[in-house]
Formats: structure tokens, C-alpha cells, sequence
């Protein structure tokens, strides 16, 4: 066992696990690349949230509200 | 220029629905391997904690790296839904208000806490921790991806049976007022039970499919022959589970989601000892009228949709026709009325926006009573009219009806597949305790080859869940066509097949690393 402080021991053993990988390397390629493409991508210029661009919940449901009650069957 | 506005409309209510469907399809292509291989290494890690025989750390690590490679690939695929929360279903996001984020909220805490750090440890930790602390974190990854999906279905319960809230006027925000009430509701109990149990038939149809291609190939035969009977033990427990979850689905699907149970049964018009049809052909939608006229032929066993429904042979079921057109013989309203009286629950929100507008505080005053369970009119109120809410943005009682052919086949062929799941775990015992497995060869074909199979009726299944309640999105408050964006469809359009690409890589890059990884095999340390 690595001795010394805890977060030193928790660091090593987090380094040494993603130094011992194989497969896992190509893995973590493939997260990081999906998640560039989730959130730098995606998130930011296909999928703003409609509301945000209200100040407060009261605006928000002050617009919701009135989606709800204009909308015609 | 109306009638251009109205088509881009329904486009955008439509294209949001299939994103949202294709993403969560994809989404449920890597999850429930997760759920149930977690329970399945555990219980080898757990072999090899008793035993210390290396054989069995080596037979663990080998279907962990399986288990890896699935959550890796699949892990955040689920984010993308809660992006289509924001954007193509803002109202429906803010009329849910923290009835959903509450649940989501724990599960996100509990997915970081439990699974993202014991994972480490149960991949990096061989030979760095003690065993029995190692073994502790391969449970938690298991049991963490578990409760992970309990909040999830908790949710999604809560959507198929809302219950525990109430609705603020002033934010138009459902609130929760019982915590207990959403989390142990029957559809959400249930629909956690049979979830996650088919989840881990369909893990051990993996494990059992992938063992009888070692088989096949005749390499490392012990460590296939061991993870088959793991596997089919577990996956007989679960295969029993999961059909006495979904028998008791059954029963509260009757009682909350009856327009679901008459689509599964292509029930068109209401009977007492209402048989269970086995199989048939639907004709064509147009000519679906009636029962008579529903099949072009059927096998039915005689009064058992009566009694898996209501636990009574002799029971009335309600049919499709009876719940659009109304049965007052047995007590149903017709969807024409729940229409008129949801159309009353809208008007006095309307009503309450302009007094707002106006600073009329005796209108407000007035209304907020009506939707106050704290007041007798308000009880009255929400009982016979917001119940209905939703049912005053329809344009025909034919509305309320969801697409009868594709739940009818998809709850046939969920069914099926756990039936002959059911017979291929025991088969699989018998001949591995017979010591015949290896002999048959066809036999191990059938068992690699149900690995598709089992991922067909976990889809086929959340189709019938999902389908079936349409046009809910909140069942009977919040319809699709309410709970849509008002935005362009044609960005929904383009991030519709942006997913497709992104998800079938994603897909066909599990497909090659798993395949790639199962054919080198166990490694030797």
C-alpha cells in the first residue's frame, strides 16, 4: 500500500489507474469526444433552454401561462 | 400564413417526439446491460472473495472490462434528454416544476457519489485495496446503477400517474407536496421492478450468449460453463420477477391507463370476462371498429384479460370505444366531456392571467379558490374539471386513442421474448447440470443469437409503456401538443439527425470495442 497523506494515496491511485490502461484509453478518447460534442457543441448551438431567457420563474410562468392558455385545440 | 404556422406547428410536436423517442431508444441501448452485468460480476467477485481462486478474479475481470466499455460508451447518452427538456419541451419542463427535478436531483448526486467512485475503485483498485474493499465497490457500482434508475422511473412514473402535487397558479408550476406519495405511487414501484428486472434478463441473455460463443469456438470452456450458470440462475430469479412485476403492471395499468391496456389488447369495445388474445393480425386502422372487426384472426383464452385486470374472471374491461365514446353503464365519461370540462379548467387560468393583467384582485382571489385543495369549491374544482386539464387542448375525442397496431405487436412481442427467456434460462441449466451443453450445437446458436432478441423486447417494451399513453406527456394534464416549444422545426429537424449520427457511431464504436475485446478474451495477469 502507498503510504502518506490521503489525497496524495487517492492521486496516485487515480494515476496509476489511468496509467495502467489499455483499452481504457481508447474509452476515454471516445467519452471526452462525446462530451465535447454534448455540451461544446450541441448543448451551446442546437439546444439553448427556451426559458432561460427569462430573468425569474415568475416571467417564466408568466410565459408558460400564457403558451398554455392562447394555445387553440 | 395560418395554415403555414399550424403545419410548421405540428411539425415541431412531431419531429420533438421522434427526437425524443430515438433518443431514448438509443439511450436504453446501453443502460440496461449496465444494470444487470454490475449484479452479475458481483456475484463472481463475490466467488473469488470466498474461494480466492484466481480463476475467478479472472473470470470477473474479463466480463468487467465488458461491462466498462458498455458504461463508457453509454454513460451520458442520457444528458441529451434533459437538452430536449429545455428546448423542445419548455412548457412541459416548467409545468413539472421540482416534481422532476427533485427525483433527478437525487439521482444525480447518487450516480456521482456511488458509481463514479467505486468504479474507479473496482477498475483501478485490483491489488490495491483489500479484497473485501474491492468486492464492497463492485457491489455499490451495481447497486448505485440501480438506484440511479430508480429516480429516473420515479419520474417517469410520477408522468405516467401524477400524484403527490399540487398546481401554483402564480408560477403555473406543479408542486410537490408529498415526497412519499411520488416516490412509492404503484405505477412507480412497479415500473421500477419490471424495468430493472428485464434489464438483467437481458444482461443475463448476454453473459449466457456470449459464454456459448466461447463455447462455440472452443476456448476458455471453464470460465464459459461457470458464467452460464451464473448467469442463468440470475436470470431464471429475474425472468420470474420481471413476469410478476408486469402481471402486476397489468392490474394498475387497468386501474390508471385504461385506453393503455385496451391499445395492448386491441380492445375495441368493453366486455365483461373479456378474453386474453395470445396473437392475431389487425386489419388495417380504418377498419378496426369494433372487436368483430378489429382481427382478421386471433387465439384468445377465454376471461383472462378479465382476470389479470382485475383479478376477476367475470370483470367489465373497458375497450377503446367506450373510452372515447363514454359508457355511463360503467360509470365512464365520454373524451367529449373531459374535453368540455378541461376546456373549463383552461378558461379559468385565462381568466386568472388577464385579472392578473388587469390587477383584478377579487377575480384572482376567486380563481385561486377554484385551484385551492384547501377550499370545498377548490376540491370540487380540481377534482371534476383540472383533473381534465389536459383533455381541453384536443381537437377530437379520437385524440386519446395512441397507435393500436404498434402497442398491440410491441406488447406481443415483449411477452413472447419473456416467456422463451424464461424456457431458455431453465433449458440452459438442465444441460449444463446434464453436462450436454457443449454437444449441442444448435442450442448455442439459439443462445447467441437471443443477445439481439433481448434487446428487442427491452425496446419492444418501453414501447408499449411509452407509446401507449401518448398523447400524454403528463398523463390527462399535459398533452404533447401542450407541452411543445413554440420553435422552428427545422433546427429540430437538423439535431434529429445529428443524433442519428452521433448515436449510431456511438453504437457501431461499442459494437466493434465489445466484439474486439470479447474475442482476445480473458487476459492472464
Amino acid at each position: 500500500m502507498a503510504q502518506g497523506n490521503i489525497f496524495v494515496r487517492v492521486y496516485r491511485f487515480y494515476r496509476d489507474g489511468f496509467r495502467s490502461m489499455t483499452v481504457g484509453k481508447t474509452l476515454w478518447a471516445l467519452i471526452l469526444l462525446k462530451l465535447f460534442i454534448m455540451f461544446a457543441i450541441l448543448r451551446l448551438f442546437f439546444f439553448p433552454d427556451h426559458l432561460a431567457r427569462f430573468d425569474n420563474d415568475v416571467q417564466r410562468g408568466e410565459y408558460v401561462l400564457e403558451q398554455l392558455t392562447n394555445l387553440k385545440p | 400564413m395560418m395554415l403555414d404556422t399550424a403545419v410548421d406547428f405540428m411539425q415541431v410536436v412531431d419531429w420533438s417526439r421522434a427526437q425524443f423517442a430515438m433518443t431514448a431508444i438509443y439511450h436504453w441501448l446501453f443502460v440496461p446491460l449496465t444494470l444487470g452485468l454490475g449484479f452479475i460480476i458481483a456475484f463472481m467477485e463475490t466467488a473469488y472473495y470466498r474461494t480466492g481462486d484466481e480463476f475467478w478474479k479472472r473470470t470477473t475481470k474479463f466480463w468487467m472490462r465488458l461491462f466498462g466499455i458498455n458504461f463508457a460508451i453509454g454513460v451520458a447518452t442520457g444528458i441529451i434528454l434533459e437538452f430536449e427538456f429545455g428546448t423542445n419541451w419548455s412548457n412541459y419542463s416548467h409545468f413539472v416544476g421540482d416534481i422532476f427535478g427533485a427525483p433527478l436531483a437525487v439521482e444525480g448526486i447518487m450516480a456521482f457519489f456511488m458509481e463514479s467512485t467505486f468504479i474507479a475503485v473496482m477498475f483501478f483498485g485490483w491489488n490495491k485495496v483489500s479484497k473485501g474493499f474491492h468486492l464492497t465497490a463492485t457491489w455499490l457500482t451495481a447497486i448505485g446503477a440501480n438506484l440511479s434508475a430508480l429516480w429516473i422511473l420515479v419520474a417517469n412514473g410520477w408522468m405516467q400517474y401524477p400524484v403527490g402535487m399540487t398546481f401554483n397558479l402564480e408560477t403555473a408550476r406543479n408542486e410537490m407536496t408529498s415526497f412519499w406519495d411520488v416516490l412509492l405511487s404503484p405505477v412507480a414501484l412497479n415500473k421500477f421492478f419490471h424495468t430493472v428486472t428485464s434489464a438483467y434478463v437481458l444482461a443475463a441473455v448476454f453473459v449466457v450468449g456470449v459464454s456459448a460463443w466461447f463455447l462455440l469456438k472452443k476456448r476458455e470452456q471453464l470460465m464459459a460453463r461457470k458464467s452460464m450458470i451464473i448467469a442463468s440462475v440470475f436470470g431464471l430469479v429475474s425472468a420470474c420477477a420481471a413476469a410478476f412485476s408486469g402481471d402486476r403492471s397489468g392490474v394498475v395499468i387497468a386501474e390508471v391507463q385504461p385506453m393503455k391496456l385496451a391499445a395492448m389488447e386491441a380492445l375495441y369495445d368493453g366486455e365483461e370476462s373479456a378474453g386474453l388474445t395470445v396473437f392475431g393480425v389487425l386489419k388495417p386502422a380504418e377498419e378496426r371498429t369494433g372487436n368483430d372487426e378489429a382481427f382478421y384472426f386471433r387465439f384468445e383464452i377465454p376471461k383472462l384479460l378479465s382476470l389479470m385486470s382485475y383479478r376477476q374472471a367475470d370483470a367489465y374491461v373497458a375497450g377503446i370505444n367506450d373510452l372515447v365514446n363514454g359508457n355511463p353503464n360503467q360509470g365512464l365519461m365520454s373524451a367529449q366531456e373531459k374535453m368540455d370540462r378541461g376546456r373549463v379548467a383552461i378558461e379559468q387560468l385565462a381568466r386568472y392571467r388577464q385579472a392578473k393583467k388587469e390587477n383584478d384582485a377579487a377575480t384572482m382571489k376567486e380563481v385561486a379558490a377554484l385551484f385551492s385543495p384547501d377550499t370545498p369549491q377548490g376540491r370540487e374544482f380540481l377534482k371534476n374539471y383540472f383533473r381534465y386539464f389536459g383533455y381541453g387542448y384536443l381537437s377530437s375525442p379520437q385524440d386519446i386513442v395512441p397507435n393500436v397496431s404498434l402497442v398491440f405487436y410491441s406488447f406481443r412481442v415483449m411477452v413472447a421474448a419473456g416467456v422463451f427467456f424464461l424456457f431458455l434460462f431453465a433449458m440452459n441449466l438442465w444441460l449444463l447440470w446434464k453436462r450436454r451443453e457443449e454437444r449441442y450445437r444448435p442450442w448455442l446458436y439459439v443462445l447467441l443469437w437471443s443477445i439481439p432478441l433481448a434487446y428487442l423486447a427491452s425496446q419492444a417494451g418501453w414501447i408499449v409503456a411509452e407509446v401507449g399513453r401518448q398523447p400524454w406527456t403528463i398523463q390527462d394534464l399535459l398533452p404533447t401538443v401542450a407541452a411543445v416549444s413554440r420553435i422552428d422545426s427545422t433546427s429540430v429537424m437538423v439535431t434529429f439527425f445529428i443524433f442519428v449520427a452521433l448515436f449510431t457511431t456511438l453504437l457501431i464504436a461499442e459494437l466493434m470495442i465489445m466484439t474486439k475485446q470479447i474475442q482476445i478474451g480473458p487476459k492472464n495477469e
